[in-house]
């Protein structure tokens, strides 16, 4: 039985909902669902590499790189992701210099520009979220491995950062979490991801408790899988750290 | 666990919805008016932060005639029905034009301006060739001007602001022949246009007159005929619940008076530069 089969079994309304509309918009919100994960994903890699770095350089002691790395974290955690995206999108385009640049062909779509608010915003969060995780690492385990002659690259790669990582992993599925939800705000600038969606089909039959409903039921799922991605990492990497729920 | 996420977000909900039957009760003395404030000259926001447009001043001159104290109220465009039906304001005055499928979900006054549609594009831009041609009423069947517009058109890029009669005759009359991009502000739309992001936009021509005469969009100009009737309907009205027939007797008498003191037309010639009023 096909999805309008069964919508058109329901009752039109229920309890002042308008049932068979929300069943009929299902399959429509769900087309969204592509580019809201492909929004997270391109821009939680790019972003997490951001961060490594830019954590990497707040800890690294230059005075040049701590500013550097300090500033771009204090605006792009200080400032709305909202603004953030509307800045990038409609305040670029406002000026020649970008517009005649060869970088006209990124800044003209909406997908990039929405990608690169997200990275952008996600890497300060993320950096900040990497830099507790490495100065948490005990500073004996640091000295014994030392005292093995680790030193360097090594000592991050089998010392350092395994256990910086798993110390900022509930940390970073929050992150995770958030970015899901702030895909959401590209919507104001003309990506159909589930919001646009969303908001296109209330704008066309006047009834936004029904679609958000169904919106919100969306990103419940979608951060449902996340919260238990992240679980599985966090019971697969640290075991010694988890109760038995 | 998820059953109970379920099952609050679903109670929340009715509360919600069991408010969607709004009734008003009793005699007027406060009307509350709904309006954009983002789709100026008809309402915009001043540097101050102030409603400002000439629905602004009409509405403001429509309740002194019904001798009612009136708060306007800003709100999204893509919201303004919905909390209109939720009490949240008892009257709409937002450039809105009075259409058939409005009028299933609202009630309208009698209309009280009509402004045509109008595509406009970047002088630079390939579909700037067209030209302007005359005025075309979509009431009266096929037009050759819309025709040429279609063929011009073909292929690239429409912006319109979402949920309007502009939004309604791209989707109905160019259908897939362009690529529809649909904004939550007329404002966003003049800014993508003028950005080069879009083709072609389609708005009502005083709101794309007044960005162009703002110095923002200097390089932007109009093409194909102007447009009225059929999807943009008989002109722009105060909207109104279906359950109140007594405001709505109230504001079409209202209107008539402005209308024959001439100072409907007054209203609208200070922010519009012409007189659009009907």
């Amino acid at each position: 039985m096909s999805i309008d089969g069964i919508c058109i079994s329901l009752p039109k309304e229920y309890l002042g909902l308008k049932v068979q509309l929300m069943c009929d918009s299902l399959p429509k919100l769900l087309l969204g669902i592509p580019l809201t994960i492909e929004l997270v994903a391109i821009s939680l890699s790019i972003g997490f590499v951001l961060a490594m770095c830019i954590a990497l350089m707040r800890i690294s002691g230059s005075r040049l790189l701590n500013i550097v790395s300090r500033s771009y974290v204090f605006y792009f955690r200080g400032t709305p992701l909202l603004v953030q995206i509307f800045l990038i999108y409609y305040g670029l385009a406002q000026f020649d210099l970008i517009k005649e640049s060869f970088l006209w062909p990124f800044f003209r779509e909406a997908y990039w520009c929405g990608i690169l608010a997200l990275t952008l915003n996600t890497g300060a969060y993320t950096a900040e979220i990497i830099r507790g995780g490495l100065q948490s690492v005990p500073h004996g385990q640091i000295e014994s491995a030392r005292s093995m002659g680790m030193s360097g690259i090594l000592l991050y790669r089998r010392v350092i950062l395994p256990i910086a990582f798993r110390q900022a992993l509930p940390a970073y599925g929050n992150e995770m979490i958030l970015m899901v939800k702030g895909t959401s705000l590209v919507s104001t600038i003309t990506l159909m991801e589930i919001t646009g969606i969303a908001r296109h089909i209330i704008a066309k039959y006047w009834t936004p408790v029904e679609i958000f409903l169904i919106a919100g039921i969306i990103y419940l799922f979608i951060n449902y899988l996340v919260t238990r991605i992240v679980r599985y990492a966090e019971n697969r990497y640290t075991p010694y750290l988890q109760t038995n729920e | 666990m998820n059953k109970k996420i379920i099952m609050a977000l679903f109670g929340a909900t009715l509360v919600t919805s069991a408010s969607a039957l709004f009734q008003h009760n009793g005699p007027w003395t406060t009307v509350k008016i709904g309006t954009e404030g983002a789709y100026p000259p008809w309402n915009g926001t001043s540097a101050s932060g102030q409603l400002e447009g000439a629905e602004v001043d009409l509405a403001m001159d429509l309740c002194a005639r019904m001798s009612v104290e009136c708060v306007l109220v800003a709100q999204d465009w893509d919201g303004i029905i919905p909390a209109l039906q939720n009490g949240k304001y008892d009257a709409i005055m937002a450039g809105m034009s009075i259409t058939s499928e409005r009028m299933e979900v609202i009630d309208f006054s009698q209309g009280y301006a009509t402004e045509p549609a109008s595509f406009s594009t970047l002088s630079s831009s390939s579909v700037a060739s067209l030209g302007v041609s005359g005025n075309v009423n979509l009431d009266l069947g096929p037009s050759a001007d819309v025709d040429a517009l279609k063929a011009a058109l073909n292929g690239s890029v429409v912006g319109v602001q979402g949920s309007t009669t502009h939004e309604n005759f791209v989707r109905d009359v160019l259908g897939s022949s362009v690529t529809l991009k649909t904004y939550d502000t007329q404002q966003n739309l003049e800014l993508d246009l003028a950005a080069g992001r879009i083709d072609a936009a389609l708005s009502d021509s005083g709101s794309m007159e007044g960005f162009i005469a703002s110095g923002n969009g200097s390089d932007i100009v109009f093409i194909g005929p102007k447009l009225g009737g059929g999807q943009f309907g008989p002109g722009v009205g105060v909207g109104l619940r279906q359950s109140d027939s007594d405001l709505k007797d109230m504001f079409n008498k209202a209107i008539n008076e402005a209308r024959a003191d001439g100072t409907l037309a007054t209203h609208f010639t200070k922010w519009f530069g012409k007189d659009i009023s009907m």
